[in-house]
This record gives structure tokens, C-alpha cells and sequence, in this order.
């Protein structure tokens, strides 16, 4: 399926509209099934710390062809019609939209898992860095085993984990 | 030459974003060429590189091993990544 799987990255630093970006994404898929959506937002407390404003450092190049890798093992693991996924860098804010991603598939099994899946890897294999500022001034995000271990369900054999 | 990249907070620490280094046998592979960085750049430098958790890319993918470079390559030094 990965060969006629409409796939699309984006990394911005403008904002984007959730609507606008599934109206995309059924568009280009001749969708007729459903689409499975997720949208981040920046939080205003993290590890109990307060976050003022986020800064969100990314690697040129690498972060777009990462992310596009991350589409196509999922449209080879799952009938996926089309995929997109958009995410931000530069200055956020807490509540700001801060990463979406949508996939269309004939059955929502499908969409669902795919949508996780990209998740998990995104948040694990995407080069990005997230600096939080705060009262105590900024301070680099630590990486959650938390988010490793979801992402390495996957890899355990099964179409979904636990 | 070898185009070196550190991002987040190890571009941070090291104070330094980008460096070229003349490609020859002696950085010619990744676990060389952060000796060699060690060497030439100091303890800091040594002590930031070796972090247990470093993550190093050559041309744009992840290095889960030690690896051949070639004149031209892109190297990376990052720590785990917090996207999403």
C-alpha cells in the first residue's frame, strides 16, 4: 500500500488549521472509509515545573526525511490511503497547537493504529528538542522511557501493543 | 571534509553549532572523529561527546554503531529526541 499512499510533511513555524488539514488529506486520498486524527498541545506545566514558553530546536533536512520515513512504514504496515503530518518549531506557547497528524484508511482499525504508530515514532525517531521556559529560565526536556517503550511495542510483532 | 553538527543542548554545551574537519584516516570513523574532537577541543569536550545517552547521525541517520566515514560526510552529535 505504501506505493499509492498519499503521504505529506510539513515543519513550520506558522500555526495551522485542523480542518483545513483534513480537508487536505481526504482530498488527496479520494477518501471513502475514515480518517483518524491527533493534535499535540504545548502544556503549561511539565514534571511540575511551569512552562512560560517553549522553544523547539530541529535538525534541517533530517526532520523532514525522518518524519516521511516514519509515513511510509506506516502505510506498509497498514492499508493507509493518504497520511500527513504537520509539526512546529520555534516559539510556543502552552495551549498552542504544536503537532497533528492525520491518516485516512478504509476502516478505522487501520487509521487508528497508524495514527499511534506515527506518534510513537515521531516522538522517538524525529529529531526535535524541546527547550522549556520558565520562572527558573530554560531548561532541555528529558526523554521519557516512557515514550521509547511505546514506541518499541511495535516492534514486539503485533499490529497494535499493549 | 567532514561537516560536523551539534544540536539542542549539546550544541549548547560545546558552545558551537557547526565545524568542518579535514577528512584523513585518523577521523576516519565516527568513534575517531569524537576522539579526535576529545583531543583537539579539550576534557569539556571529551566529557560532553562520551554522555551515555549521545546520539550520533551520519548523513541525516542515526549511527546505532561505530561506522566508516568518508570525505564529504555529514556527522551529528544530539541527544535523545523530545518532539511531539
Amino acid at each position: 500500500m505504501a506505493g499509492g499512499a498519499v503521504l505529506h510533511v510539513s515543519v513550520q513555524r506558522d500555526d495551522f488549521d485542523v480542518a483545513a488539514l483534513q480537508r487536505t488529506l481526504l482530498a488527496g486520498a479520494q477518501c471513502e472509509g475514515g480518517v483518524a486524527t491527533f493534535t499535540g498541545y504545548v502544556r503549561s506545566a511539565n514534571d511540575r515545573c511551569q512552562v512560560h514558553s517553549m522553544e523547539l530546536e530541529h535538525y534541517p533536512g533530517m526532520t523532514q526525511n525522518s518524519i516521511r520515513e516514519i509515513l511510509r512504514e506506516s502505510a506498509q504496515r497498514w492499508p493507509v490511503l493518504a497520511a500527513t503530518a504537520v509539526h512546529r518549531i520555534g516559539k510556543l506557547r502552552p495551549g498552542d497547537q504544536i503537532v497533528w497528524v492525520g491518516v485516512a484508511a478504509a476502516h478505522r482499525g487501520a487509521a487508528f493504529s497508524a495514527c499511534e504508530f506515527i506518534m510513537d515514532y515521531l516522538k522517538t525517531r524525529a529529531p526535535f528538542w524541546k527547550k522549556e521556559l520558565g520562572p527558573d529560565g530554560g531548561r532541555w526536556v528529558e526523554a521519557r522511557e516512557h515514550d521509547t517503550q511505546r514506541a518499541a511495542r511495535w516492534r514486539e510483532g503485533g499490529q497494535r501493543g499493549v | 571534509m567532514l561537516k560536523v553538527l551539534f544540536f539542542a543542548s549539546v550544541k549548547e554545551q560545546l558552545d558551537c553549532a557547526a565545524l568542518d574537519v579535514e577528512w584523513r584516516e585518523a577521523v576516519g570513523d565516527l568513534d575517531a572523529l569524537q576522539a579526535y574532537l576529545g583531543a583537539e577541543r579539550g576534557p569539556q569536550w571529551r566529557e560532553v561527546l562520551g554522555q551515555a545517552n549521545m546520539v550520533r547521525a551520519v548523513n541525516q541517520s542515526v549511527a546505532s554503531d561505530n561506522c566508516r566515514l568518508r570525505d564529504g560526510d555529514e556527522v551529528a552529535f544530539f541527544p535523545p529526541v523530545t518532539g511531539g
